[in-house]
């Protein structure tokens, strides 16, 4: 089995306070006070201004900052909070290749999805509360990537999940709304308690909370596989409740109950990235894990297909969307568990600009329409083209069509997978996992592009449908060109840098060249998927009605969900609930027991000691006299009167 | 002087048994006048005391046992007199000198 050392050197450390870098996430924070003080009430048609032009500062800082990123080593600006004894609380930036690009991508997409939202979220009474929460957010996610230490991202990260929470339930009078923000907070806040649990093994064990200094460590040998495997498995807990991996996954299609800009910012392209990129940042402790590895590989290749099956009978676009993201994750964490970082993280790149482009798209037809399921859609392409095309430019992306943005990607961690597999057969498993989910994916996308753009329109409202205005169609056509061009364009060579992706973001032995039956078999595979979805629900040449009956029981799965949401509730109420009674059967027989029966006995002692007091004076002095005459016999006998 | 066969301890058995005679009458009689006859006996069972421990112990010079002796005598009126007097205030009060009824106590 190969080990990963984390060769990387640290090179430049500078103690200064690097303001340039600091601002990326303070410009969104400081958005956020003014937002809130001043313009939630009257003034909120301002407040998306005010964020916009705090994103567009905070991009630009972070693409001058590119160029500037060390190749190996790390750039590090830190400030301290306190000490104690030999642990450091500070807050600080880190920019190394990983931190720049995902800089870069969480400002740019953030940046046309709140330009995109002053159209979508136009008229509705929480205008300035939204911005004010997004731009909250954007301070939280940027700080979290910036993060020079596991504590601050810890604290970013919970902060994060705070602003989905407020995000998810905006609409917050809807019922449905509010549940799924408390479900969407509940079930991450489960992970995060592995993460936490890893922030506190860091403290007590290796007193450090730095990423550079515990990468060093790490490399020196200086902890126990053990150790390790642990650490990493209990970070990986945080990476699976925030980047909804199986069984965590059940809060994020309940969470499409917030508007749709939210969706694609927070469940699409940032948020749920901050996973993949907490164990990105953290990958030297599973490098040198295998048994992590293998669990991350295994868990994202079983949540990519899981995912992808359940996406393929949903008929809500948002939901659709919301499957696929899961799914695309766990190809994420599929490739990091292959050790393709390079792989993971550019898929992590380029799914954020497809995925928010395929939310915007949606967001642009339930504005529109008002409805987000599909079967009250249809012929859409013809009313609605720039939607309609830049949609086709996500689906594509998505499912891995050559040359687009997502071929690329997916492609490569493919390639991990099947590298890896030489060195464990188990990989040749998880790599027809993969292969059966691209199929899947192609499918399920393409079915809901067929169904929303295609054929004639089902309903009243699908044959008036209009275009959306060009606040929000100029984002779409951006992320769109984003969406099939990066892929290619970052593959050759990162802008700013010259290099090509796989030299620039890397770990440990630099990723062999491509596969070139692979390229072919992905390609095919893809194709064969969108051909599927074509026959079946355009030509409809293929009956899904007779697939059906013939195999009743994937229908019924795909359904339920495969009954993942079943189980975690039964456990919620039964089981959780039965250890609480017992719980508080203890608490109140045991320790109460304990205090009432010292009072008790009081009680009891009170009652028995009463009689001595008749009232009688005459036994009072009868007392007095034995007392004495007892003290005269001790005396006697003691001390020799 | 008379030298005879009765020694101390005859003395201090005597004044013994009239202080436990003392004693019962205090503990035990219901009439409150009764348990100050009782003081009475025990005060002047302890100056019977220190007149034996005089006589057969002490300087026989000094007056020391009967002056004692005196000043029990004299500090026995006095406290029979409050005494009595109390017990007449209480018998205004409680219509009784019965010790058992004498008390403000419930239950």
């Amino acid at each position: 089995m190969e080990n990963f050392t984390g060769e990387t050197p640290v090179s430049l450390v500078s103690k200064g306070c690097d303001v340039m870098l600091w601002l990326i996430p303070i410009l969104p924070a400081i958005a956020f006070l003014v937002i809130s003080a001043f313009f939630v009430n009257r003034l909120r048609r301002i407040a998306p201004y005010i964020l916009i032009l705090a994103l567009a500062v905070s991009l630009l800082i972070s693409l001058s900052a590119l160029p500037r990123a060390p190749l190996s080593g790390a750039e590090e600006a830190r400030l301290g909070w306190f000490q104690a004894d030999d642990l450091k609380f500070e807050a600080g930036s880190l920019l190394d290749p990983l931190s720049a690009v995902m800089l870069i991508v969480v400002c740019g997409v953030s940046l046309l999805i709140q330009i995109y939202s002053v159209g979508y979220m136009a008229g509705d009474d929480g205008y300035g509360r939204y911005f004010a929460y997004m731009s909250l957010f954007s301070a939280a996610m940027l700080g979290l990537v910036i993060s020079n230490n596991i504590l601050q991202t810890y604290l970013c990260w919970e902060l994060v999940g705070l602003c989905s929470y407020l995000l998810i339930g905006f609409w917050y009078r809807r019922p449905s709304a509010a549940a799924a923000a408390k479900k969407a907070f509940v079930v991450t806040r489960f992970g995060d308690t592995g993460f936490l649990i890893a922030v506190f093994a860091l403290s007590l064990y290796a007193k450090e909370f730095n990423f550079v200094a515990l990468q060093q460590r790490v490399g020196a040998g200086e902890f126990s596989t053990g150790f390790l495997t642990v650490l990493s498995l209990l970070i990986f807990c945080g990476a699976v409740g925030k980047s909804a991996q199986f069984p965590l996954h059940i809060w994020l299609p309940d969470a499409m109950e917030g508007p749709t800009p939210v969706s694609a910012l927070i469940h699409a392209a940032t948020m749920v990235a901050a996973g993949v990129y907490l164990v990105a940042r953290t990958f030297f402790f599973f490098a040198a894990s295998p048994i992590a590895l293998i669990v991350v590989a295994c868990i994202g290749a079983f949540t990519a297909l899981f995912a992808a099956s359940i996406a393929a009978a949903t008929n809500d676009i948002k939901r659709v969307l919301a499957y696929s993201t899961i799914s695309q994750l766990g190809y994420m964490m599929l490739g990091l568990g292959a050790a393709g970082y390079t792989a993971a993280v550019f898929h992590l790149t380029t799914h954020a600009f497809f995925k928010a482009l395929l939310f915007l798209t949606a967001g642009s037809i339930i504005h529109a329409i008002g409805t987000q399921d599909m079967w009250e859609l249809g012929g859409l392409g013809k009313k609605m083209p720039v939607t309609a095309m830049t949609c086709l430019a996500g689906a594509l992306a998505l499912a891995g069509i050559f040359p687009f943005s997502g071929f690329w990607s997916k492609d490569e961690i493919l390639a991990s997978a099947w590298l890896r597999a030489s060195a464990n057969p188990l990989f040749y498993l998880l790599f027809a996992a993969g292969l059966l989910s691209a199929f899947l994916t192609a499918f399920y996308i393409f079915r809901m592009w067929i169904l929303c753009f295609a054929g004639s329109p089902r309903t009243q409202a699908a044959a008036h449908a209009h275009e959306s205005p060009r606040v929000m169609t100029y984002p779409l056509v951006v992320l769109a060109l984003l969406a099939l061009i990066s892929g290619f364009w970052m593959k050759q060579s990162v802008p700013g840098k010259g290099l090509p992706f796989a030299e620039f973001i890397y770990f440990g032995p630099a990723h062999e060249g491509e596969i070139a039956w692979l390229m072919l078999l992905s390609t095919v595979v893809a194709a064969a998927g969108i051909l599927l979805a074509y026959l079946a629900y355009y030509r409809g040449s293929i009956s899904v009605i007779s697939f059906h009956r013939a195999f009743p029981w994937v229908r019924k799965g795909m359904k339920n969900k495969w009954w993942v949401d079943a189980a975690w509730e039964f456990f919620a109420t039964r089981i959780v609930i039965a250890g609480s009674a017992a719980a508080a059967w203890f608490d109140r027989h045991v320790p109460d027991g304990m205090v009432n029966g010292v009072a008790w006995l009081c009680g009891q002692a009170g009652l028995r000691l009463r009689r001595v007091q008749t009232g009688q004076v005459q036994f009072y002095a009868l007392v007095v006299f034995a007392a004495i005459v007892v003290f005269v016999m001790l005396l006697r006998l003691t001390a020799g009167y | 002087m008379i030298h005879s066969s009765v020694g101390l301890y005859h003395y201090l058995l005597v004044s013994g048994l009239l202080f436990g005679l003392g004693v019962f009458g205090v503990l035990s009689r219901r009439n409150a006048i009764a348990v100050l006859m009782g003081v009475e006996l025990m005060l002047n069972a302890a100056g019977l005391n220190f007149v034996a421990f005089w006589r057969f112990k002490g300087d026989a010079l000094d007056f020391a046992g009967p002056v004692f002796a005196l000043m029990i005598i004299t500090v026995a009126a006095a406290e029979a007199a409050v005494g009595l007097a109390i017990i007449l205030s209480v018998y205004r009060r409680f219509d009784t000198v019965d010790v058992d009824d004498i008390n403000l106590m419930d239950g």
